[in-house]
């Protein structure tokens, strides 16, 4: 969920906005963090969604605390700490557990992938769907994730879906979002005639809020998507459709799965094709390869 | 590869082995446990052995058949109405139980206690026992209480249908006397507590709406009778409080008194949480968050949830039950939820009040992961009681909500609906089918033995507890007045077990048998403590607590291997104290409140 942040930190600034539109533009890289973390609070003060302030803090403290270890350790510099909280926060808000340790354990798995599984210089996994797809399967006892909901009425949801489109469409991720929510509805309706249930039991899970955060902010992670638009499109819909034969299949974590097999499988794609061509062309130049 | 690479790769592998690692240390030490179950059961200080069939208790709970719109989900939706509630309804000494079934033609049974461990039914005799048809709905539990102060016990009777409440006529004969009394004509309730809120001498009533109360479950005018959230539901039943006016007639007073509320009420119970003489009420909630009612003087309640900390996350409530499980003379609640592998992990609550709270500012403190009693499975009811005399209050909670086939599970449907909008989740028809499916069946009960020290152990394969029956209610009772607390347990479409407890007779015991004179005859709501060895426990008479469930009103104090009680108050709902010093150990006292 480390997407919008980061995805930010990639477009370019413009130096002549007044403070307010510098806050609300793309180049400012702390505006999802900050969104988020106003969701996460009107939220919890609203609905009680957290399990308790402290384990998503823990789970912040170990995100931003393993980032800047590791990023000490490995390149000799101070990390920008706006992807590891969102990682950290993320894993606040979609892990439940009674026991404090999951909370840690799952940050510090999402983070520390980011500096192992790696491919050419890019990590595969986006850091929290990975760590909490590990935590699901490894310890299913000890370990949920969110099912509850933003309250009873409509206007929490609709509050989440304004500021969530308008987050992927001001760092140009919405075809992505919107790809995958025209995709899991069509398949909701595919999935009826497997298993006769009606339309509105098969599209309910999106209206959850843990998939308002799934389509936000961790399908749409840049630095674990493809880079070419169409693709993004089509992985958007591949990932739906995994997640639909994990659905038949009567997955209950069947997003964080799909993601996590279609996303990696999709990006390492990309990476061994470019890295081809690359030494293709710097072979038909005469050149050695940087890989 | 660099040194910095390398240890992050090192430090990868070791996080995610971290769970194994954790997961097979704990399934060691489970395996240790349960080959030394001998002497573990040696260590707790009691055994217990179920001996239904032995005692004559041949009761099967059954589900009732609703409207034909539900049959997708009948067994999810038909999932209550096994209850157990402990009464002495003959007044010779001797604890009797009576336990419903759902059934629209089944029979509940009150089983008398024979004095040589076994129990005859004579529900039939005594007129409690054809309560249940389509036409005027069927149990959910009952309380017991005697509302016309004459001596012997009466019986309020909640159904998904028309409460019943019938007068005890000497022990011999029970009539029936709800147009009397003022009762509603239908209520879908799955809660009721007899309690005296304005201390005026004369039990009054609480009862708790689950469904709405238009909602006929055998005739329904439309499928959308579920709730609107899985956790911010409040389209429930409303809440009912009967003040007792004398001469068996009631009034409501629920709106006039403060207490409205729509939230889907499974559990309610009511002590005196702030020391101020007067009953404070709580009530769990399925889908949503529990309330807690303060009672100002009598006159009014006052919904402080939020305030106290118990009214802030929500949850499944399902149960509510009491005790000083510290020995400070305080009052926590057990609250019980819904904790399934990998799906959804609510854990229990366990509210301890917060140091420094006052009667003008109370707050209540999560502890249940601290003391070890957070993973109950899909949990129902649960009693306080001291199971092995050692001086402390355990637990004894039962769970397993829809046992059907074993390989299948509807989590996965379940889960898929719980979670969308109101829109969807409210209407029964959008819920997918349970074709036989498990949702959280066949679970370990869970025995809690109290340390003493802030901590409980799960003990229950360990003490003879290895039923795997969908539990409901359990009530806890010295049924052979042996001191020892023993169980029965009513399971949905299950039978009802009989737990006979077996105790170090090491440890001593005393029990107090109340009975008012000024304040209400039964005693509901005095408060005892008992001083022994420099502690000090303190319990309060019920009038319903746990799930569908009440326990023997007589107080039973565990005491460990002491010589001498130093002394017990009784504090009286009239105000009267009573002091009674140095009593006698492993007896029951019969006590009296003084003119």
């Amino acid at each position: 969920m480390s997407a919008s942040a980061e995805s930010i930190t990639a477009q370019s600034g413009t130096s002549r906005q007044s403070a307010a539109a510098r806050f609300f533009s793309a180049d400012n890289r702390y505006l999802p963090p900050i969104l988020i973390t106003l969701i996460l609070l009107g939220a919890n003060l609203s609905f009680g969604l957290l399990e308790s302030f402290s384990r998503t803090a823990l789970a912040i403290a170990t995100a931003m605390g393993c980032e800047i270890g590791l990023t000490l350790l490995i390149y000799r510099k101070f990390p920008n700490l706006a992807s590891a909280y969102i990682t950290g926060i993320s894993v606040g808000i979609l892990i439940r557990s009674p026991e404090f340790w999951p909370y840690a354990l799952c940050s510090a798995i999402a983070i520390t992938s980011k500096y192992v599984i790696r491919w050419r210089g890019r990590h595969l996994w986006n850091p929290s769907n990975l760590a909490i797809s590990a935590m699901l399967l490894l310890v299913p006892e000890y370990v949920a994730t969110l099912m509850i909901q933003w309250g009873n009425a409509v206007w929490p949801m609709v509050v989440i879906w304004a500021l969530g489109l308008a987050i992927v469409y001001r760092v140009k991720r919405f075809h992505i979002t919107a790809t995958y929510v025209c995709s899991f509805v069509f398949l909701s309706w595919a999935r009826t005639f497997f298993t006769g249930h009606s339309f509105l039991a098969e599209v309910a899970p999106i209206t959850g809020p843990m998939y308002q955060l799934f389509i936000f902010f961790m399908i749409t992670d840049p630095k674990t998507t493809v880079k070419p638009r169409w693709a993004q499109c089509v992985v958007a819909g591949l990932v739906a459709v995994a997640e639909m034969i994990l659905r038949l299949a009567e997955n209950v974590h069947a997003p964080y799965y799909a993601l996590s097999i279609v996303g990696p499988a999709a990006l390492a794609a990309e990476i061994y094709w470019t890295g081809n061509r690359r030494g293709r062309g710097q072979r038909a130049e005469g050149g050695p390869s940087k890989d | 590869m660099s040194k910095g690479r390398i240890f992050a790769a090192v430090l990868f592998a070791a996080l995610l082995s971290a769970p194994l690692i954790y997961r097979a240390t704990q399934a060691r030490r489970e395996g240790s446990a349960n080959r030394y179950a001998a002497k573990a059961t040696a260590a707790y200080g009691f055994y217990f052995t179920e001996c239904a069939n032995a005692s004559g208790i041949h009761f099967r709970h059954q589900a009732p058949k609703l409207d034909p719109k539900l049959n997708h989900i009948m067994e999810q939706i038909a999932s209550m109405g096994a209850a157990v509630s402990v009464v002495d309804f003959d007044r010779d000494g001797w604890p009797d139980f009576y336990v419903t079934t759902s059934g629209e033609h089944a029979r509940n049974a009150l089983y008398r206690n024979m004095h040589d461990g076994t129990f005859r039914d004579v529900a039939a005799e005594v007129g409690l026992a054809d309560i249940n048809s389509p036409e005027s709905g069927v149990s959910m539990g009952a309380v017991w209480g005697d509302y016309d102060n004459d001596g012997y016990d009466d019986v309020l009777i909640y159904k998904w249908g028309r409460p019943e409440l019938y007068h005890n006529d000497g022990g011999k004969h029970f009539t029936r006397v709800t147009e009397t009394a003022g009762l509603p004509p239908w209520v879908n309730a799955n809660t009721a507590i007899w309690f005296d809120y304005d201390d005026d001498g004369k039990l009054d009533l609480f009862l708790g709406g689950y469904y709405p109360e238009d909602v006929n479950l055998w005739r329904l005018k439309t499928t959308k009778i579920m709730p609107e959230s899985f956790e911010y539901a409040q389209n429930g039943g409303r809440k009912y409080l009967f003040h007792n006016l004398g001469g068996g007639r009631f009034e409501e007073v629920s709106a006039k008194l403060g207490i409205q509320s729509r939230r889907w009420a499974l559990a309610a119970v009511a002590a005196d949480f702030r020391d101020t003489g007067y009953p404070d009420l709580f009530i769990a909630n399925d889908y949503g968050v529990s309330e807690l009612y303060l009672n100002e003087k009598g006159k009014y309640f006052r919904e402080a949830g939020k305030e106290a900390g118990v009214g802030y996350a929500p949850k499944s409530g399902m149960t509510a039950s009491v005790g000083d499980i510290l020995n400070q003379g305080r009052y926590g609640i057990f609250v019980t939820n819904i904790s399934e592998e990998g799906v959804l992990v609510q854990g229990n609550n366990l509210w301890m009040p917060a140091p420094g709270a006052s009667a003008d500012k109370i707050k209540f403190e999560n502890v249940a992961n601290a003391m070890g009693v957070e993973l109950g499975g899909w949990s129902f009811g649960a009693q306080f009681g001291d199971l092995n005399n050692d001086g402390y209050l355990d637990l004894y909670q039962v769970n397993g909500n829809v046992s059907l086939d074993r390989d299948r599970s509807y989590w996965y449907d379940y889960s898929k609906v719980a979670g969308g909008n109101r829109a969807i989740i409210s209407d029964a028809a959008n819920w997918p089918p349970l074709k036989g499916r498990s949702l959280s069946g066949y679970q370990q009960k869970r025995v809690w033995i109290n340390d003493g020290a802030g901590q409980f152990k799960e003990v229950a394969q360990m003490v003879g507890v290895r039923d795997r029956f969908d539990g409901r209610s359990v009530a806890l009772a010295d049924f052979d007045n042996n001191g020892a607390l023993d169980a029965v347990v009513a399971n949905q479409r299950g039978p009802v077990l009989f737990y006979r407890n077996h105790v170090d007779p090491a440890n001593k015991w005393i029990e107090l048998e109340l009975t008012g004179r000024s304040s209400n005859r039964s005693a509901i709501g005095a408060d005892a403590r008992v001083f022994w060895n420099g502690q000090e426990q303190r319990q309060e008479v019920s009038g319903g607590s746990g799930f569908c469930a009440q326990n023997q009103r007589r107080l039973h104090f565990g005491l460990g291997r002491t010589s001498r009680v130093d002394r017990v108050e009784i504090h009286w709902p009239s105000g009267r104290a009573q002091t009674i010093l140095s009593p006698e150990l492993d007896k029951i006292h019969r006590v009296e409140e003084p003119e």
